[in-house]
Protein backbone atom coordinates (compact mmCIF):
# COMPACT_ATOMS: atom_id res chain seq x y z
CA UNK A 1 0.00 0.00 0.00
CA UNK A 2 1.53 3.54 -1.19
CA UNK A 3 2.66 5.52 1.74
CA UNK A 4 1.43 9.19 2.56
CA UNK A 5 5.77 10.06 1.68
CA UNK A 6 4.68 8.89 -2.09
CA UNK A 7 2.36 11.52 -2.42
CA UNK A 8 3.44 14.15 -0.12
CA UNK A 9 7.12 14.08 -1.39
CA UNK A 10 9.60 17.16 -0.03
CA UNK A 11 9.37 18.96 -3.03
CA UNK A 12 5.66 19.36 -2.96
CA UNK A 13 5.36 20.27 0.49
CA UNK A 14 7.69 23.16 -0.04
CA UNK A 15 5.82 24.40 -3.16
CA UNK A 16 2.94 24.01 -1.14
CA UNK A 17 4.19 25.94 1.77
CA UNK A 18 6.04 28.54 -0.42
CA UNK A 19 3.78 29.10 -3.87
CA UNK A 20 6.06 30.36 -6.84
CA UNK A 21 4.47 32.91 -9.25
CA UNK A 22 1.90 33.58 -6.65
CA UNK A 23 -0.45 37.14 -7.49
CA UNK A 24 -2.69 38.67 -10.22
CA UNK A 25 -1.24 40.15 -13.39
CA UNK A 26 -3.34 43.22 -15.14
CA UNK A 27 -5.45 42.00 -17.78
CA UNK A 28 -5.04 42.83 -20.74
CA UNK A 29 -2.21 42.03 -21.47
CA UNK A 30 -2.46 39.42 -19.79
CA UNK A 31 -5.32 37.12 -19.85
CA UNK A 32 -7.50 35.24 -16.78
CA UNK A 33 -8.43 31.87 -16.97
CA UNK A 34 -10.39 29.62 -14.40
CA UNK A 35 -10.05 26.00 -13.32
CA UNK A 36 -12.50 24.40 -10.61
CA UNK A 37 -12.55 20.77 -8.84
CA UNK A 38 -16.47 20.29 -8.25
CA UNK A 39 -14.98 17.32 -5.82
CA UNK A 40 -13.51 19.37 -3.24
CA UNK A 41 -14.42 23.03 -4.60
CA UNK A 42 -10.52 23.61 -5.07
CA UNK A 43 -10.21 26.67 -7.95
CA UNK A 44 -7.33 28.07 -9.66
CA UNK A 45 -7.16 31.48 -11.62
CA UNK A 46 -4.33 31.64 -13.84
CA UNK A 47 -2.94 34.82 -15.33
CA UNK A 48 -1.26 34.01 -18.80
CA UNK A 49 0.55 36.92 -20.85
CA UNK A 50 1.62 34.95 -24.45
CA UNK A 51 3.31 37.25 -26.50
CA UNK A 52 5.18 36.72 -29.74
CA UNK A 53 4.24 32.94 -28.94
CA UNK A 54 6.27 32.76 -25.86
CA UNK A 55 4.78 32.54 -22.02
CA UNK A 56 6.39 35.81 -21.19
CA UNK A 57 4.86 35.94 -17.59
CA UNK A 58 2.11 34.04 -15.61
CA UNK A 59 0.80 34.05 -11.76
CA UNK A 60 -1.30 32.14 -9.96
CA UNK A 61 -4.61 32.69 -7.84
CA UNK A 62 -6.42 30.47 -5.87
CA UNK A 63 -7.23 28.04 -3.39
CA UNK A 64 -7.31 23.91 -3.32
CA UNK A 65 -5.06 21.30 -1.16
CA UNK A 66 -1.77 20.90 -1.03
CA UNK A 67 -1.67 18.54 -4.19
CA UNK A 68 -3.32 21.37 -6.26
CA UNK A 69 -1.26 24.11 -5.22
CA UNK A 70 2.00 22.70 -5.09
CA UNK A 71 1.17 21.40 -9.02
CA UNK A 72 0.10 24.99 -10.04
CA UNK A 73 3.45 26.32 -8.67
CA UNK A 74 5.46 23.58 -10.45
CA UNK A 75 3.66 24.62 -13.64
CA UNK A 76 4.28 28.27 -13.31
CA UNK A 77 7.86 27.45 -12.69
CA UNK A 78 8.13 24.82 -15.81
CA UNK A 79 6.50 26.90 -17.85
CA UNK A 80 7.66 30.54 -17.58
CA UNK A 81 9.32 31.87 -20.36
CA UNK A 82 8.68 29.06 -22.62
CA UNK A 83 7.18 28.77 -26.03
CA UNK A 84 3.56 28.31 -26.66
CA UNK A 85 4.75 24.82 -28.09
CA UNK A 86 7.10 24.07 -25.08
CA UNK A 87 4.11 24.70 -23.19
CA UNK A 88 2.13 22.20 -24.60
CA UNK A 89 4.88 19.74 -24.78
CA UNK A 90 5.06 20.15 -21.38
CA UNK A 91 1.17 19.84 -20.58
CA UNK A 92 1.67 16.76 -22.58
CA UNK A 93 4.35 14.96 -20.76
CA UNK A 94 2.30 16.11 -17.84
CA UNK A 95 -0.71 14.47 -18.65
CA UNK A 96 1.13 11.69 -19.34
CA UNK A 97 2.51 10.92 -16.10
CA UNK A 98 -0.69 10.94 -15.01
CA UNK A 99 -1.87 8.90 -17.76
CA UNK A 100 -4.36 6.36 -16.02
CA UNK A 101 -7.62 8.14 -16.24
CA UNK A 102 -6.65 10.93 -18.76
CA UNK A 103 -8.14 8.76 -21.83
CA UNK A 104 -7.77 12.57 -23.89
CA UNK A 105 -4.45 11.52 -24.17
CA UNK A 106 -5.67 9.84 -27.40
CA UNK A 107 -5.13 6.77 -29.98
CA UNK A 108 -3.28 9.36 -32.24
CA UNK A 109 -0.63 10.02 -29.42
CA UNK A 110 -0.07 6.58 -28.46
CA UNK A 111 0.46 4.80 -31.66
CA UNK A 112 3.15 7.76 -32.57
CA UNK A 113 4.51 8.04 -28.81
CA UNK A 114 4.22 5.01 -27.21
CA UNK A 115 7.75 4.89 -25.37
CA UNK A 116 7.77 8.24 -23.56
CA UNK A 117 7.72 10.46 -26.64
CA UNK A 118 4.91 13.26 -27.64
CA UNK A 119 3.05 13.04 -30.31
CA UNK A 120 4.63 14.62 -33.17
CA UNK A 121 7.72 12.23 -32.30
CA UNK A 122 9.74 14.96 -30.27
CA UNK A 123 11.40 13.78 -27.11
CA UNK A 124 9.83 14.34 -23.92
CA UNK A 125 11.09 17.48 -22.01
CA UNK A 126 12.92 17.40 -19.31
CA UNK A 127 10.60 17.30 -16.31
CA UNK A 128 12.65 18.63 -13.38
CA UNK A 129 10.36 19.16 -10.06
CA UNK A 130 7.06 17.82 -12.00
CA UNK A 131 8.73 14.36 -11.46
CA UNK A 132 6.98 14.96 -7.45
CA UNK A 133 3.92 14.07 -8.38
CA UNK A 134 4.28 10.74 -10.18
CA UNK A 135 3.33 9.73 -7.03
CA UNK A 136 0.10 10.78 -7.06
CA UNK A 137 -0.83 8.59 -9.87
CA UNK A 138 -1.19 5.72 -6.60
CA UNK A 139 -3.85 8.02 -5.06
CA UNK A 140 -6.51 7.85 -8.31
CA UNK A 141 -8.42 10.23 -6.34
CA UNK A 142 -6.20 12.90 -6.00
CA UNK A 143 -5.23 12.94 -9.66
CA UNK A 144 -7.63 15.54 -10.53
CA UNK A 145 -6.21 17.62 -8.05
CA UNK A 146 -2.96 17.90 -9.71
CA UNK A 147 -4.60 18.29 -13.27
CA UNK A 148 -6.34 21.65 -12.10
CA UNK A 149 -3.70 23.64 -12.84
CA UNK A 150 -2.76 22.16 -16.10
CA UNK A 151 -6.58 21.91 -17.08
CA UNK A 152 -6.71 25.75 -16.34
CA UNK A 153 -3.05 26.01 -18.35
CA UNK A 154 -4.93 24.61 -21.53
CA UNK A 155 -7.78 26.32 -21.65
CA UNK A 156 -4.97 29.44 -21.65
CA UNK A 157 -3.00 27.66 -24.38
CA UNK A 158 -5.93 27.49 -26.42
CA UNK A 159 -7.24 30.92 -26.06
CA UNK A 160 -3.40 32.22 -26.89
CA UNK A 161 -3.86 29.93 -30.33
CA UNK A 162 -6.99 31.48 -31.22
CA UNK A 163 -5.74 34.79 -30.81
CA UNK A 164 -2.33 34.22 -32.65
CA UNK A 165 -4.29 33.82 -36.26
CA UNK A 166 -3.87 30.25 -37.97
CA UNK A 167 -1.28 28.16 -37.20
CA UNK B 1 -40.73 22.23 18.96
CA UNK B 2 -40.29 18.59 17.70
CA UNK B 3 -36.64 18.21 17.99
CA UNK B 4 -36.88 19.43 22.13
CA UNK B 5 -39.81 16.97 22.42
CA UNK B 6 -37.86 14.34 21.03
CA UNK B 7 -34.43 14.91 22.84
CA UNK B 8 -37.05 14.73 26.17
CA UNK B 9 -37.97 11.63 24.97
CA UNK B 10 -33.99 10.40 24.72
CA UNK B 11 -33.15 11.38 28.20
CA UNK B 12 -36.20 9.62 30.03
CA UNK B 13 -37.28 6.85 28.07
CA UNK B 14 -34.08 5.53 26.03
CA UNK B 15 -32.14 2.57 27.06
CA UNK B 16 -28.28 2.67 26.17
CA UNK B 17 -27.55 1.14 23.11
CA UNK B 18 -25.48 -1.78 22.96
CA UNK B 19 -23.03 -0.71 20.11
CA UNK B 20 -20.68 -3.95 20.63
CA UNK B 21 -23.46 -6.13 19.53
CA UNK B 22 -24.94 -3.71 17.07
CA UNK B 23 -21.31 -3.58 15.70
CA UNK B 24 -21.28 -7.43 15.03
CA UNK B 25 -24.32 -6.92 12.82
CA UNK B 26 -21.82 -4.80 10.16
CA UNK B 27 -19.62 -7.30 8.06
CA UNK B 28 -17.88 -4.01 6.87
CA UNK B 29 -16.31 -3.09 10.26
CA UNK B 30 -14.37 -6.06 10.17
CA UNK B 31 -12.60 -5.19 7.29
CA UNK B 32 -8.59 -4.22 7.75
CA UNK B 33 -8.11 -0.55 5.98
CA UNK B 34 -4.13 -0.46 5.40
CA UNK B 35 -3.66 -2.43 7.86
CA UNK B 36 -5.91 -0.84 10.35
CA UNK B 37 -9.63 -1.16 11.82
CA UNK B 38 -11.85 0.79 9.75
CA UNK B 39 -13.19 3.85 11.75
CA UNK B 40 -16.40 4.67 9.43
CA UNK B 41 -17.29 8.31 10.02
CA UNK B 42 -18.86 9.24 6.84
CA UNK B 43 -22.02 8.04 7.67
CA UNK B 44 -24.16 11.23 7.07
CA UNK B 45 -22.65 10.33 3.43
CA UNK B 46 -23.80 7.15 2.68
CA UNK B 47 -24.30 4.54 6.59
CA UNK B 48 -23.12 0.99 6.55
CA UNK B 49 -25.83 -1.81 6.30
CA UNK B 50 -26.53 -4.04 8.61
CA UNK B 51 -26.45 -8.46 7.55
CA UNK B 52 -29.78 -8.64 8.58
CA UNK B 53 -30.35 -6.23 5.44
CA UNK B 54 -28.16 -7.70 2.99
CA UNK B 55 -29.76 -10.78 4.16
CA UNK B 56 -33.17 -9.39 3.36
CA UNK B 57 -32.33 -8.39 -0.38
CA UNK B 58 -30.70 -11.74 -0.85
CA UNK B 59 -33.17 -14.16 0.25
CA UNK B 60 -35.95 -12.21 -1.71
CA UNK B 61 -33.37 -12.85 -5.27
CA UNK B 62 -32.84 -16.28 -4.11
CA UNK B 63 -36.51 -16.96 -3.28
CA UNK B 64 -39.31 -15.19 -4.67
CA UNK B 65 -37.68 -12.37 -7.15
CA UNK B 66 -39.91 -11.32 -9.97
CA UNK B 67 -41.96 -8.22 -11.15
CA UNK B 68 -44.25 -6.41 -8.90
CA UNK B 69 -47.39 -5.36 -9.90
CA UNK B 70 -48.03 -7.92 -12.86
CA UNK B 71 -47.55 -11.52 -12.90
CA UNK B 72 -50.96 -13.67 -11.85
CA UNK B 73 -48.34 -16.56 -9.97
CA UNK B 74 -47.23 -17.04 -6.53
CA UNK B 75 -43.51 -15.65 -6.62
CA UNK B 76 -44.93 -12.27 -8.34
CA UNK B 77 -48.01 -11.71 -6.09
CA UNK B 78 -45.15 -12.82 -2.98
CA UNK B 79 -42.93 -9.76 -4.85
CA UNK B 80 -45.43 -7.87 -4.97
CA UNK B 81 -46.69 -8.40 -0.98
CA UNK B 82 -43.28 -7.46 0.22
CA UNK B 83 -42.70 -4.50 -1.94
CA UNK B 84 -45.82 -2.61 -0.38
CA UNK B 85 -45.03 -4.48 2.91
CA UNK B 86 -42.07 -2.33 2.51
CA UNK B 87 -44.07 0.96 1.57
CA UNK B 88 -46.25 0.45 4.34
CA UNK B 89 -42.89 -0.13 6.56
CA UNK B 90 -42.16 3.26 5.61
CA UNK B 91 -45.38 4.70 6.25
CA UNK B 92 -45.48 3.75 9.67
CA UNK B 93 -41.92 4.53 10.63
CA UNK B 94 -42.92 8.47 9.79
CA UNK B 95 -46.58 7.97 11.30
CA UNK B 96 -48.26 8.76 7.84
CA UNK B 97 -51.83 8.68 7.90
CA UNK B 98 -51.76 5.97 4.86
CA UNK B 99 -49.53 4.02 2.64
CA UNK B 100 -50.67 5.92 -0.37
CA UNK B 101 -48.89 8.76 0.71
CA UNK B 102 -45.28 7.16 0.26
CA UNK B 103 -44.01 7.42 -3.26
CA UNK B 104 -40.82 5.29 -3.99
CA UNK B 105 -38.25 7.62 -5.38
CA UNK B 106 -34.32 7.07 -5.79
CA UNK B 107 -33.03 9.46 -3.23
CA UNK B 108 -34.20 12.40 -1.82
CA UNK B 109 -32.90 14.49 -4.92
CA UNK B 110 -35.20 12.41 -6.82
CA UNK B 111 -37.57 13.20 -4.09
CA UNK B 112 -37.52 17.34 -4.47
CA UNK B 113 -37.56 17.07 -8.13
CA UNK B 114 -40.43 14.99 -8.13
CA UNK B 115 -42.21 18.24 -6.19
CA UNK B 116 -40.54 20.61 -8.51
CA UNK B 117 -41.19 19.05 -11.38
CA UNK B 118 -44.99 18.26 -10.58
CA UNK B 119 -46.29 19.97 -8.19
CA UNK B 120 -43.74 23.32 -8.55
CA UNK B 121 -45.00 22.80 -12.74
CA UNK B 122 -48.33 22.72 -12.28
CA UNK B 123 -48.68 25.69 -9.40
CA UNK B 124 -45.82 28.06 -9.95
CA UNK B 125 -45.65 31.03 -12.34
CA UNK B 126 -43.50 34.10 -12.90
CA UNK B 127 -43.17 36.33 -9.96
CA UNK B 128 -44.34 33.25 -7.29
CA UNK B 129 -41.71 32.91 -4.55
CA UNK B 130 -40.12 29.91 -3.25
CA UNK B 131 -38.01 30.74 0.51
CA UNK B 132 -35.45 28.09 0.96
CA UNK B 133 -32.71 28.61 3.08
CA UNK B 134 -28.93 29.12 2.97
CA UNK B 135 -27.70 25.97 4.76
CA UNK B 136 -29.79 23.82 2.05
CA UNK B 137 -27.91 20.81 0.08
CA UNK B 138 -27.75 21.07 -3.58
CA UNK B 139 -30.39 18.78 -4.14
CA UNK B 140 -32.95 21.38 -2.52
CA UNK B 141 -31.54 24.03 -4.17
CA UNK B 142 -30.43 23.25 -8.00
CA UNK B 143 -34.59 21.69 -8.91
CA UNK B 144 -35.76 25.10 -7.69
CA UNK B 145 -32.68 27.32 -8.91
CA UNK B 146 -33.81 25.21 -12.46
CA UNK B 147 -37.38 25.80 -12.15
CA UNK B 148 -36.50 29.80 -11.54
CA UNK B 149 -34.53 29.67 -14.49
CA UNK B 150 -37.22 28.38 -16.55
CA UNK B 151 -40.56 30.04 -15.07
CA UNK B 152 -38.75 33.25 -13.81
CA UNK B 153 -40.04 32.31 -10.03
CA UNK B 154 -39.08 34.23 -7.01
CA UNK B 155 -36.75 32.55 -4.38
CA UNK B 156 -35.82 33.74 -0.85
CA UNK B 157 -33.30 32.46 1.56
CA UNK B 158 -33.31 31.97 5.34
CA UNK B 159 -29.76 33.24 5.96
CA UNK B 160 -27.92 32.23 9.17
CA UNK B 161 -26.46 33.39 12.48
CA UNK B 162 -22.83 33.23 13.73
CA UNK B 163 -23.15 30.44 15.15
CA UNK B 164 -24.82 28.09 12.57
CA UNK B 165 -28.71 28.66 13.01
CA UNK B 166 -31.39 29.64 10.85
CA UNK B 167 -31.70 33.50 10.93
CA UNK B 168 -35.79 33.51 11.69
CA UNK B 169 -35.61 37.26 12.58
CA UNK B 170 -37.13 38.58 9.82
CA UNK B 171 -39.09 35.34 8.82
CA UNK B 172 -42.17 37.63 8.81
CA UNK B 173 -41.56 39.58 6.10
CA UNK B 174 -39.86 36.42 3.92
CA UNK B 175 -42.42 33.97 4.39
CA UNK B 176 -44.90 36.66 3.50
CA UNK B 177 -46.60 35.36 -0.11
CA UNK B 178 -44.37 33.08 -0.87
CA UNK B 179 -46.40 29.37 -2.47
CA UNK B 180 -43.42 26.94 -0.67
CA UNK B 181 -41.55 26.83 2.23
CA UNK B 182 -38.62 24.21 1.90
CA UNK B 183 -36.16 23.55 4.57
CA UNK B 184 -33.52 20.86 5.56
CA UNK B 185 -34.66 19.15 8.99
CA UNK B 186 -30.70 19.02 9.37
CA UNK B 187 -28.03 20.39 8.38
CA UNK B 188 -25.60 17.89 6.58
CA UNK B 189 -22.78 20.15 7.16
CA UNK B 190 -23.17 21.94 10.98
CA UNK B 191 -25.58 19.38 11.86
CA UNK B 192 -28.01 22.10 13.28
CA UNK B 193 -31.47 20.80 13.89
CA UNK B 194 -33.92 23.20 12.79
CA UNK B 195 -36.90 24.33 14.59
CA UNK B 196 -38.84 22.66 11.57
CA UNK B 197 -42.71 22.57 13.46
CA UNK B 198 -42.41 26.51 13.83
CA UNK B 199 -41.19 26.82 10.46
CA UNK B 200 -44.13 24.72 8.73
CA UNK B 201 -46.41 26.78 11.09
CA UNK B 202 -45.57 30.11 9.80
CA UNK B 203 -45.53 28.78 6.03
CA UNK B 204 -49.01 27.76 6.80
CA UNK B 205 -50.02 31.06 8.43
CA UNK B 206 -49.29 32.66 5.06
CA UNK B 207 -51.05 30.36 2.93
CA UNK B 208 -47.45 28.00 1.67
CA UNK B 209 -46.61 24.34 1.65
CA UNK B 210 -43.71 23.21 3.56
CA UNK B 211 -41.31 20.62 2.12
CA UNK B 212 -38.67 19.36 4.54
CA UNK B 213 -35.89 17.31 3.59
CA UNK B 214 -35.49 14.84 6.44
CA UNK B 215 -32.26 13.42 4.11
CA UNK B 216 -30.31 13.88 8.22
CA UNK B 217 -33.26 13.41 10.11
CA UNK B 218 -35.11 10.37 9.60
CA UNK B 219 -32.19 7.93 9.91
CA UNK B 220 -30.86 9.59 13.66
CA UNK B 221 -34.35 10.85 15.29
CA UNK B 222 -37.85 9.56 15.76
CA UNK B 223 -40.13 11.48 12.90
CA UNK B 224 -43.92 11.73 13.21
CA UNK B 225 -44.82 14.04 9.76
CA UNK B 226 -48.05 15.24 11.57
CA UNK B 227 -46.15 16.49 14.77
CA UNK B 228 -44.58 18.12 12.52
CA UNK B 229 -46.81 19.83 9.95
CA UNK B 230 -45.01 19.34 7.01
CA UNK B 231 -46.65 18.83 3.76
CA UNK B 232 -43.71 17.36 1.64
CA UNK B 233 -40.96 15.05 3.26
CA UNK B 234 -38.19 13.57 1.71
CA UNK B 235 -35.88 10.61 2.94
CA UNK B 236 -33.45 8.15 1.37
CA UNK B 237 -32.82 4.94 2.55
CA UNK B 238 -28.59 4.40 2.32
CA UNK B 239 -27.78 6.70 5.03
CA UNK B 240 -30.19 4.65 7.07
CA UNK B 241 -28.61 1.23 7.30
CA UNK B 242 -30.69 0.61 3.53
CA UNK B 243 -29.43 0.04 0.26
CA UNK B 244 -28.34 3.16 -2.14
CA UNK B 245 -31.14 3.39 -4.80
CA UNK B 246 -34.42 3.86 -2.53
CA UNK B 247 -35.56 6.60 -1.36
CA UNK B 248 -39.08 8.04 -0.64
CA UNK B 249 -41.42 11.31 -1.00
CA UNK B 250 -43.84 11.24 1.55
CA UNK B 251 -46.65 13.82 0.61
CA UNK B 252 -50.13 14.68 1.61
CA UNK B 253 -52.67 12.04 -0.17
CA UNK B 254 -54.75 15.05 -1.46
CA UNK B 255 -51.76 16.86 -2.74
CA UNK B 256 -50.30 13.32 -4.54
CA UNK B 257 -53.81 12.93 -5.93
CA UNK B 258 -53.97 16.83 -7.22
CA UNK B 259 -50.39 16.85 -8.91
CA UNK B 260 -49.54 15.36 -12.32
CA UNK B 261 -47.33 12.62 -12.99
CA UNK B 262 -43.36 13.23 -12.88
CA UNK B 263 -42.18 10.29 -15.28
CA UNK B 264 -44.21 8.51 -17.79
CA UNK B 265 -44.00 4.68 -18.53
CA UNK B 266 -45.27 1.72 -17.63
CA UNK B 267 -46.43 1.05 -14.04
CA UNK B 268 -47.89 4.66 -13.44
CA UNK B 269 -50.78 4.16 -15.93
CA UNK B 270 -54.26 2.33 -15.58
CA UNK B 271 -54.61 2.70 -19.42
CA UNK B 272 -53.17 3.86 -22.54
CA UNK B 273 -54.24 4.64 -25.83
CA UNK B 274 -52.68 5.78 -28.96
CA UNK B 275 -54.00 9.63 -28.56
CA UNK B 276 -53.46 9.74 -24.67
CA UNK B 277 -53.13 8.25 -20.89
CA UNK B 278 -55.28 7.76 -17.98
CA UNK B 279 -52.73 7.69 -15.07
CA UNK B 280 -52.94 4.96 -12.15
CA UNK B 281 -54.06 5.90 -8.38
CA UNK B 282 -51.49 7.29 -6.52
CA UNK B 283 -48.62 6.53 -5.11
CA UNK B 284 -47.92 4.20 -8.29
CA UNK B 285 -48.42 6.90 -10.75
CA UNK B 286 -45.13 8.56 -9.76
CA UNK B 287 -43.69 4.97 -10.63
CA UNK B 288 -42.86 4.77 -13.42
CA UNK B 289 -40.78 1.39 -14.70
CA UNK B 290 -39.66 -1.45 -12.73
CA UNK B 291 -38.87 -0.07 -9.44
CA UNK B 292 -35.68 -1.53 -7.92
CA UNK B 293 -37.42 -4.20 -5.74
CA UNK B 294 -35.10 -5.92 -3.55
CA UNK B 295 -34.21 -2.16 -2.47
CA UNK B 296 -37.54 -1.15 -1.08
CA UNK B 297 -37.21 -4.98 1.29
CA UNK B 298 -33.93 -4.20 1.87
CA UNK B 299 -35.10 -0.78 3.24
CA UNK B 300 -37.83 -2.14 4.73
CA UNK B 301 -35.93 -4.67 7.08
CA UNK B 302 -33.43 -1.42 7.85
CA UNK B 303 -37.17 0.11 9.24
CA UNK B 304 -37.17 -2.99 11.09
CA UNK B 305 -33.60 -2.78 12.18
CA UNK B 306 -33.55 0.50 13.50
CA UNK B 307 -37.38 0.24 15.09
CA UNK B 308 -35.87 -2.49 16.90
CA UNK B 309 -33.35 -0.69 18.21
CA UNK B 310 -35.69 2.21 18.99
CA UNK B 311 -35.55 5.69 17.03
CA UNK B 312 -35.32 7.30 20.53
CA UNK B 313 -32.29 5.51 21.87
CA UNK B 314 -30.73 6.23 18.21
CA UNK B 315 -30.86 9.77 19.04
CA UNK B 316 -29.62 9.03 22.70
CA UNK B 317 -26.98 7.57 21.35
CA UNK B 318 -25.74 10.06 19.13
CA UNK B 319 -26.00 13.23 21.50
CA UNK B 320 -23.97 11.58 23.94
CA UNK B 321 -21.55 10.61 21.35
CA UNK B 322 -21.07 14.37 20.05
CA UNK B 323 -20.75 15.28 23.48
CA UNK B 324 -18.11 13.41 24.06
CA UNK B 325 -16.97 14.19 20.37
CA UNK B 326 -17.27 17.74 21.02
CA UNK B 327 -15.60 17.61 24.70
CA UNK B 328 -12.33 15.64 23.29
CA UNK B 329 -11.48 17.18 20.26
CA UNK B 330 -11.67 20.56 21.16
CA UNK B 331 -9.67 19.37 24.74
CA UNK B 332 -7.16 17.44 22.65
CA UNK B 333 -6.64 20.13 19.76
CA UNK B 334 -6.82 23.93 20.56
CA UNK B 335 -6.43 25.15 17.14
CA UNK B 336 -9.29 22.72 16.09
CA UNK B 337 -12.22 24.93 14.42
CA UNK B 338 -15.33 23.00 14.86
CA UNK B 339 -18.63 24.42 12.63
CA UNK B 340 -22.20 24.33 13.98
CA UNK B 341 -23.97 24.84 17.18
CA UNK B 342 -21.82 24.00 20.44
CA UNK B 343 -25.18 22.52 22.51
CA UNK B 344 -24.81 18.58 21.52
CA UNK B 345 -28.96 18.96 22.32
CA UNK B 346 -29.47 21.10 19.32
CA UNK B 347 -27.61 19.33 16.86
CA UNK B 348 -26.74 15.67 15.11
CA UNK B 349 -23.85 13.51 14.78
CA UNK B 350 -21.94 15.42 12.11
CA UNK B 351 -19.05 17.62 13.22
CA UNK B 352 -17.21 20.05 10.00
CA UNK B 353 -14.07 20.92 11.26
CA UNK B 354 -10.85 22.32 9.94
CA UNK B 355 -7.23 22.32 11.39
CA UNK B 356 -5.03 25.28 11.67
CA UNK B 357 -4.51 26.09 7.78
CA UNK B 358 -4.10 21.97 6.52
CA UNK B 359 -6.82 21.49 3.45
CA UNK B 360 -9.70 19.30 4.23
CA UNK B 361 -8.30 17.31 1.03
CA UNK B 362 -4.86 16.37 2.92
CA UNK B 363 -6.48 16.03 6.03
CA UNK B 364 -8.91 13.05 5.19
CA UNK B 365 -6.20 11.81 3.10
CA UNK B 366 -3.80 11.47 6.29
CA UNK B 367 -6.98 10.45 8.73
CA UNK B 368 -7.58 7.44 5.70
CA UNK B 369 -3.86 6.12 6.24
CA UNK B 370 -5.32 5.31 10.16
CA UNK B 371 -8.09 3.43 8.78
CA UNK B 372 -10.60 6.90 9.64
CA UNK B 373 -13.18 7.51 6.90
CA UNK B 374 -13.94 11.29 6.94
CA UNK B 375 -15.93 13.28 4.03
CA UNK B 376 -13.82 16.07 2.78
CA UNK B 377 -15.06 18.23 -0.15
CA UNK B 378 -17.68 21.29 -0.05
CA UNK B 379 -20.77 18.45 1.15
CA UNK B 380 -22.87 19.39 -2.01
CA UNK B 381 -23.69 22.48 -0.07
CA UNK B 382 -21.31 25.59 -1.64
CA UNK B 383 -23.70 28.44 -0.86
CA UNK B 384 -23.18 27.62 2.89
CA UNK B 385 -19.33 26.82 2.26
CA UNK B 386 -19.39 30.74 1.01
CA UNK B 387 -21.08 31.66 4.40
CA UNK B 388 -18.73 30.28 6.25
CA UNK B 389 -15.71 31.42 4.13
CA UNK B 390 -13.99 28.04 3.28
CA UNK B 391 -13.81 26.29 0.48
CA UNK B 392 -13.99 22.71 1.98
CA UNK B 393 -14.71 21.11 5.57
CA UNK B 394 -13.95 17.53 6.81
CA UNK B 395 -16.43 15.64 8.27
CA UNK B 396 -17.25 13.00 10.85
CA UNK B 397 -20.28 11.64 11.24
CA UNK B 398 -21.88 9.35 13.54
CA UNK B 399 -24.53 6.64 13.82
CA UNK B 400 -25.61 3.40 15.81
CA UNK B 401 -22.40 1.35 15.01
CA UNK B 402 -19.87 4.34 15.89
CA UNK B 403 -18.48 4.48 20.14
CA UNK B 404 -16.37 6.56 22.11
CA UNK B 405 -12.84 4.25 20.47
CA UNK B 406 -14.17 5.97 16.67
CA UNK B 407 -13.60 9.55 18.57
CA UNK B 408 -10.56 8.68 20.01
CA UNK B 409 -9.52 7.02 16.48
CA UNK B 410 -10.43 10.62 14.85
CA UNK B 411 -8.45 12.74 17.69
CA UNK B 412 -5.17 10.74 17.29
CA UNK B 413 -5.25 10.60 13.39
CA UNK B 414 -5.58 14.17 13.40
CA UNK B 415 -2.34 14.79 15.68
CA UNK B 416 -0.04 12.77 13.02
CA UNK B 417 -1.74 14.97 10.23
CA UNK B 418 -0.56 18.07 12.42
CA UNK B 419 3.01 16.33 13.17
CA UNK B 420 2.71 15.66 8.78
CA UNK B 421 1.71 18.56 7.62
CA UNK B 422 2.74 21.23 10.72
Amino acid sequence: MPGLEDLYREIILDHYRNPRNRGELECPPAHRYEGFNPLCGDEIVLYLDVRDEKVVDLKIAGQGCSISQSSASMMSSAVKGKTLDEARALLRAFKAMMSIHEARLDAEDRELGANGQGADGEEAPPMGDLEALQGVVKFPVRIKCATLAWNTLAQGLDGANGSAGPS
Amino acid sequence: MAAVDHDRAAQVGAQPLDVKAIRSDFPILDVEVNGRRLVYLDSASSSQKPRQVLDAMTRYYETTHANVHRGVYAIAEEATRQFEEARAKLARLVNARSAREIVFTKNVTEAINLVAHSWGRRNLTAGDAVLLTEMEHHANLVPWLMLAEERGIELRYIRLTADGQLDLSDLDRLVDGVKLVGVTCMSNVLGTINPVAELAEAAHSAGALFLADAAQYVPHLATDIQQLGCDFLGFTGHKMLGPTGIGCLWAREDLLEEMPPFLGGGEMISDVRLDGFLPADVPWKFEAGTPPIAEAIGLGAAVDYLTGLGMDAVRRHEVELTSYALCKLAADHPDLVIYGPADPASRGGVISLALGDIHAHDLSQVLDTAGVCVRAGHHCAKPLMRHLGVTATARASFYVYNDESDVDALSEALAEARKFFG
